[in-house]
């Protein structure tokens, strides 16, 4: 019985493994509106892993690949923003509720999980819209990010150059295995 | 039984673990990528000389250098501040490699030009590179005195300057660079000096927090004739950085701010306390979008 146990679960992994999408397209922008100057970038070199049996989804992205208009923004947004020498990733990694893989359409859906940005991880829940499209599926999301939540310090000449919160959007397609 | 206990492995095993080895398992699946090592210096300028770095693509970056005079040269002329050089200059970057300046120094009024070229970057991950290597050219006239001396042509005014900037980033604080160097003037006084002038710069920076950093630099001539009267360039600076702008405050034995003068020609001795207080300061403008 152990022994039938012990396959049975072996086999339930392999069984969730087939169930693992991954991300075919991505992307990632934020953008931060000041008083003086909008910042905004974007990155298309960010990876993600959903699994539609156990809802977990995990992205990872890589913040040197995130482009700005100016090369100067892109330069300090590296060396004295997210320090992305030491912390090269931000990543997520939770939980999707409120989706039903068996619903075709646009569904309202929240992910629940610890985001890493600049090495500080935090508990947040996003709320987002997935719908599932002829094999594919296609997550959105839109959220705000307190700088300060994840240590990233502005000077004080600058603060009136960079929002204290920027927006986040990110739009992953995946294509079933 | 079995299917409850089958559950329950379900029920503690996955939640606890999956997520995370969900994110191993797509950190694993990366091919791995090659990292180029950005921001070896803040600025285009280390101290008097050039660094490794070239401007973004579309940047236009505005350089205005000001040197004083010799802190030791009294209080009559209030430590040196009486007295003082500017360099007004301008340099675009081309592509995110390739960038062309130019100036105007009022020592001898000199006009240069110049072009850079990084053709080496330092990168790890995919494709290991230890260093990141620039290449510099400049052309620079002295246009003084106005009348033009007995027996001298006007091209005697010229002198070239090839480059080798080789630069490393040991860490986020710490880079250090190599820079090797010939200058062609076209006259000399022989006697003194050969046309062609080799010389060895070393360098470095250490920041010391995010925004603020240390510098130095220093130019060893190789080719001397007896009677040499010019002095080894050497100077030290801090980087503060604020913006679009790159505030750098130096000491230097050197008043000129083109190749030739502060490599060539400085007659200052630091150790006897001909030092030159001085700024750079530059300012950035993106007329291009980068993308």
């Amino acid at each position: 019985m152990r022994l039938t146990t012990f396959v049975l679960f072996v086999l339930s992994g392999y069984w969730c493994a087939a169930q693992k999408m991954t991300a075919e397209k991505t992307f990632v922008s934020f953008f931060s509106k000041a008083s003086i100057e909008d910042i905004k970038a974007e990155n298309t070199k960010a990876m993600s892993i959903f699994n539609s049996e156990t809802m977990d989804i995990v992205f990872s992205i890589p913040i040197k690949e995130f482009e700005f208009d100016k090369a100067l923004m892109k330069e300090h947004f590296n060396e004295k923003y997210l320090e992305s020498e030491k912390f090269p990733k931000a990543t997520f990694a939770g939980k999707v509720s409120g989706f039903s893989k068996e619903t075709s359409g646009e569904q309202a859906a929240t992910a629940k999980g610890k985001m890493t940005i600049h090495g500080v991880s935090r508990e947040i829940e996003v709320p987002g819209v997935i719908t599932m499209e002829g094999g594919r599926l296609i997550v959105k999301a839109v959220f705000k990010i307190k700088l300060a939540d994840y240590e990233v310090k502005i000077p004080q000449l600058l603060w009136k150059n960079i929002a204290e919160e920027v927006e986040v959007k990110i739009d992953f397609v995946y294509k079933a295995p | 039984m079995k299917q409850s206990l089958w559950l329950a492995l379900m029920a503690f095993s996955l939640p606890l673990f999956s997520q995370d080895d969900l994110l191993k398992e797509l950190e694993q699946s990366e091919k791995p990528k090659v990292e180029y090592t950005s921001s070896t210096f803040k600025g285009s300028r280390l101290v008097n000389g050039q660094t490794v770095e070239a401007k973004g693509k579309g940047e236009l970056e505005f350089i205005f250098s000001h040197r004083f005079g010799a802190i030791n040269s009294g209080s009559y002329n209030l430590f040196g501040l009486d007295q003082a050089y500017v360099r007004l200059g301008l340099e675009y970057g081309i592509t995110d490699h390739l960038g062309v300046g130019f100036g105007r120094n009022s020592v001898d009024k000199t006009m240069d030009g110049y072009l850079r070229y990084r053709f080496l970057r330092q990168s790890s991950g995919a494709r290991n590179m230890p260093v990141t290597v620039t290449a510099f050219v400049n052309g620079a006239i002295k246009t003084s005195p106005e009348e033009l001396p007995v027996g001298q042509i006007y091209s005697d005014r010229l002198s070239y300057t090839g480059q080798l900037l080789i630069a490393r980033k040991f860490s986020p604080g710490l880079s250090l660079q190599l820079m090797p160097t010939i200058i062609h003037r076209n006259a000399v006084d022989k006697t003194k000096e050969d046309n062609d002038l080799i010389a060895l710069g070393v360098g470095g920076r250490l920041k010391v927090t995010r925004s603020i950093a240390l510098t130095s630099e220093y130019y060893y001539r190789m080719n001397l004739k007896d009677g040499n009267q010019f002095r080894n360039s050497l100077g030290v600076g801090i980087d503060i950085e604020t913006g679009g702008h790159v505030f750098q405050l130096v000491l230097t034995n050197a008043q000129g701010i083109t190749e030739r003068a502060f490599i060539g020609e400085t007659t200052g001795d630091f150790f006897a306390g001909d030092i030159h207080l001085g700024f750079n300061v530059t300012r950035s403008f993106q007329l291009k979008k980068a993308k």
